[in-house]
């Protein structure tokens, strides 16, 4: 589903702190699988999947989604992919505050310019299968972190993406929710959706839910 | 198209929610963007509606003026000029004007004396201007009197007050009959201040005022439409200087909203930052900050205006009055008939909405091209 | 003349709209000289997301010259009272020399930055953005025509003096001052009809051929036809269209048929006109592109949604058009 051949990624390029996160990354991510990536932080996992989901750009190297190359597409198109292909989990879950979970859910579909009351029905439904139907007017803030994240799945499902890329996902929660967040995951498989994500939470790589461990160290790919 | 306006009516809904998140923020920027809409309208307003109280004016005033000129100096038009005119095609009315000032020295102030004939006002008889009445306590069937230029004492009776439509030039006005007004002023018989004409066909005008300045080589005519071009003008360069004075203010408040626009909070990096990993296209987050400028711009147009408005046509434009007004020591007092036109509006919204925009085009761009994976970092 | 709040107003745009695409120009040629989409560096990251802002700017640039245009026109029919013989906006801008030139070379400022807009719309549909570097050296280009727009803006204003009342005698009309040419002329109404609606039919036509089947002919025809039918248009109004709707044989004037006494009729036809006219420049914009492989499919695409425009401005301006005259108490031709 997703290729990476031989990816660098640079910051900061061309000045005295130039640095490079990765160094030329080979890799292929099945479909409707759940692969994790592991490794210490500075690692470049992050960075890695910021690539992957075409948050950011390879310095130099190819990637293919499905088949296609998006590796040298402008921001535009990559934003186009992103919204319709790819369901963020954020480790901070990155919710803006003042709204209300239903708002931050529906956020995403703002582009598409798909209508209100289809959206709002949509974030309905999402709510109810993740139990948080009746949080859904209250403003984020004033949720616990186990409902701020399901607010965050359900903001990364909106848009009915097939890949969902969680970062740190378990990183802010403790061991009984991060036992039901891998339940939530498993949920996923069964939809058929590929998932990719960073941990380094034992609990999370080690789970069965996990079908393959890929880790990482300085850039570079090393046996999980 | 559907489409499109579903997104805009998100990015409108979003908006909203985000301005209303940060009132005291945006609070301040529209208190000043308002003051400043303020100024500005009750400017225009203020010397559009003068401009309009002198076209009324001098739409009852005669088109052609014909003065006798003695060493460049305005002097008496002597008996028989009249007749001199002789017919001139064109020329429907002609008649010899008796008028002059009078000062007043219980008031510190000039007045116009003005003959009418004996069918307006009778002999002792006066009709005085609005302003004159409020300040002197007249009223209809009241006396006064007048101390001439020679010494004598003039007693008269007030039969009217003139209606306070166009106070701006009657204010000071007293009209008396002719005999009256010569016996008052010790004006010599037959002779007259100058001499009105009025023309019918406007085309005509110039043609008329040539004939005379030929056949009356030591008079001057002085057309209508130039008193009122001189008028229009005269407004037109105190608004223009004024705006000018105010080009400070104007370029003070477009860097406030730049720097408003630049300066922003973590908070608001962190959302555009989240609105772009997930999902939102630059493109999305500069229409949106756009409606906010838009939005931000109309509400403090409105306010700034509908306050101008009632400050100007409800309260005489009380911070205006002195820089604009004031050629007499009797100032009119009048309720301005209210005058907006789709010009000043125009020009207002040049003045205030396009530096605004043009301020805030490149930090609303600066703040649209956030790294997507910054809140990754 | 420039103390006169509506001129500064003017002036105030133009200028900020050069200094912007001024300051703006260097960043336009960094993207001439660097731009690589195949990099992924960092300064290649940099050259596209400045592309939005001078997208931004461009739109801002032509919504802005839009404004001018009706502000200018609107202050020169407020400013003929100042001058002699001069009855409405045409003969103030028949004042001195500048007037006229400055009043077409604001029009093709919008024009020029329509069909900009047109070729960077479909640029940006292109996922290589093949047009990049042409975009650019385009918008050089139009630097020039904008600072010249402002240059004559200035000109006429400056040179603009009032027939006011001087110290010395009231009597202009002794030294015969020169005459304005107080009325726009016109063609004589029939022929003038022929060719308005000749002209019309022509671009709806070719508006509505390049709509159903596309094709680079049909398109260039259509720029071609639309800049026709801007002018016959225009010519139409002067000689005919006005003189029906102010019913009066002799006033041939374009402005006054945006003022209050005509019931803004004027809006009704100008606004089709220049949409219309625009959609029609920026369709024919593009061909010169249609065969950049990216945009094989893309330019046919939008220049026939254009074109669909085009058509629906054109019919619409020409059924007001004719709707106007025939409502009108004016008969200039015996039947």
């Amino acid at each position: 589903m997703i290729e990476l051949s031989n990816i660098k990624k640079a910051f900061n390029q061309n000045q005295p702190n130039e640095y490079w996160a990765l160094h030329g990354i080979d890799l292929t991510v099945e479909a409707g699988k759940v692969t994790a990536f592991r490794g210490p932080s500075g690692s470049g996992k992050t960075t890695l999947l910021t690539i992957v989901g075409c948050l950011s750009r390879p310095t130099s190297g190819r990637v293919r989604f499905k088949g296609e190359d998006i590796s040298g597409l402008p921001e535009r198109f990559l934003t186009d992919i992103r919204r319709q292909s790819f369901g963020f989990v954020f480790q901070q879950f990155n919710l803006i505050k003042g709204l209300s979970a239903l708002e931050n859910v529906i956020l995403p579909a703002f582009p598409t310019g798909r209508p209100r009351a289809e959206l709002v029905a949509a974030a309905g439904e999402l709510f109810d299968q993740l139990k948080l139907g009746h949080r859904s007017a209250a403003k984020v803030e004033w949720l616990s972190g186990g409902e701020q994240q399901r607010v965050a799945i359900a903001r990364a499902l909106i848009n009915n993406p097939e890949v969902i890329i969680a970062d740190e996902p378990t990183a802010n929660l403790d061991t009984a929710l991060s036992k039901e967040f891998m339940a939530i995951l498993e949920g996923f498989t069964a939809a058929g959706k590929t998932v990719l994500l960073t941990s380094h939470d034992p609990l999370v790589v080690e789970s069965s839910a996990v079908h393959r461990v890929v880790g990482m160290r300085d850039g570079r790919l090393v046996d999980g | 198209m559907r489409i499109w306006l579903e997104k805009q009516r998100h990015l409108i809904d979003f908006t909203l929610a985000s301005l209303a998140r940060r009132k005291t923020k945006n609070i301040g920027l529209l208190l000043a963007y308002t003051l400043l809409v303020f100024v500005l309208a009750s400017l225009t307003l203020f010397t559009h509606a003068l401009r309009t109280e002198a076209t009324f004016v001098l739409a009852g005033s005669p088109e052609v003026i014909l003065q006798r000129m003695v060493a460049g100096r305005h002097d008496l038009i002597p008996p028989g000029y009249l007749d001199k005119i002789g017919r001139i095609r064109g020329v429907q009315k002609k008649e010899g004007r008796l008028w002059g000032y009078y000062y007043d020295p219980v008031l510190n102030a000039n007045y116009t004396f003005m003959a009418r004939p004996a069918d307006e006002v009778a002999d002792g008889h006066i009709m005085v201007g609005n302003a004159l009445a409020r300040e002197r306590g007249l009223d209809k069937h009241n006396t006064i009197s007048f101390r001439s230029y020679s010494g004598k004492l003039f007693t008269f009776e007030v039969s009217a007050v003139l209606s306070p439509d166009s106070e701006l030039l009657s204010a000071d006005l007293v009209l008396l009959s002719e005999n009256d007004f010569r016996s008052f002023f010790e004006y010599p018989a037959g002779h007259y201040t100058d001499i009105a004409l009025s023309v019918a066909n406007p085309q005509e005008v110039r043609t008329v005022a040539a004939k005379l300045s030929s056949a009356l080589p030591d008079s001057r005519p002085i057309l209508r439409e130039e008193v009122l071009r001189t008028y229009q003008s005269v407004f037109d360069w105190r608004e223009g200087i004024i705006l000018t004075v105010l080009a400070g203010a104007i370029l003070a408040f477009a860097i406030l909203a730049w720097e408003k626009a630049s300066g922003l909070s973590a908070e608001e990096k962190r959302e555009i930052g989240i609105l772009k990993a997930i999902g939102w296209e630059t493109g999305d987050v500069i229409r949106m900050k756009t409606w906010e400028g838009l939005l931000i711009s109309l509400t403090a147009f409105l306010l700034g205006f509908i306050a101008a408005y009632v400050h100007v046509f409800h309260f005489g434009a009380a911070v205006f009055e002195p820089v604009l007004k004031g050629w007499s020591v009797l100032y009119p007092k009048f309720t301005l008939v209210p005058a907006v036109d789709g010009l000043q509006i125009a020009t207002l919204f040049f003045f205030t909405v396009f530096p605004y925009t043009a301020a805030v085009l490149v930090p609303i761009w600066r703040a649209a091209i956030t790294d997507p994976d910054a809140v990754m970092r | 003349m420039l103390f006169q709040p509506a001129i500064i107003a003017l002036l105030m745009a133009a200028g900020v709209a050069v200094l912007m695409l001024l300051a703006a120009a260097p960043f336009a040629v960094q993207v001439i000289r660097h731009w690589d989409i195949n990099s992924g560096s960092e300064r290649q990251l940099a050259l596209e997301r400045r592309t939005y802002l001078f997208s931004t700017l461009l739109s801002f640039v032509m919504l802005a010259q839009l404004a001018a245009l009706l502000l200018f026109v609107f202050n020169a029919d407020r400013l003929s009272v100042m001058f002699v013989g001069a009855m409405c906006a045409v003969g103030t801008l028949n004042v001195n020399g500048y007037g006229f030139p400055s009043l077409l070379t604001q029009i093709a400022v919008f024009f020029l930055a329509a069909m900009w807009l047109a070729i960077n719309h479909v640029d940006t549909q292109a996922r290589d953005y093949p047009l990049v570097r042409i975009k650019y050296g385009l918008l050089l280009l139009l630097l020039p025509v904008l600072v010249s727009s402002f240059w004559l803006e200035f000109q006429y204003f400056s040179a603009l003096k009032a027939n006011v009342i001087t110290s010395c005698c009231g009597s202009m009309f002794s030294e015969e001052s020169k005459t304005i040419a107080a009325e726009a002329s016109g063609l004589e109404p029939l022929p003038a009809i022929w060719l308005f609606y000749g002209a019309m039919a022509a671009a709806i036509g070719v508006a509505l051929w390049h709509w159903r089947r596309g094709g680079r002919v049909s398109g260039y025809l259509l720029a071609l036809t639309s800049a026709g039918g801007f002018v016959a248009a225009i010519t139409g109004v002067l000689s005919f269209i006005s003189l029906y709707i102010y019913e009066h044989p002799h006033h041939h004037c374009p402005f006054c048929i945006l003022k209050p006494e005509y019931d803004y009729q004027g809006y009704w036809l100008y606004i089709p006109l220049f949409v219309a006219t625009a959609a029609g420049l920026g369709a024919g914009a593009m061909q010169p592109f249609a065969r950049v492989p990216s945009l094989a499919r893309i330019i046919p695409a939008i220049s026939s949604r254009f074109s669909g425009l085009t058509a629906a401005g054109y019919i619409l301006f020409t059924a007001l058009a004719t709707w106007f005259v025939l409502t009108s108490n004016l008969i200039l031709i015996e039947h």
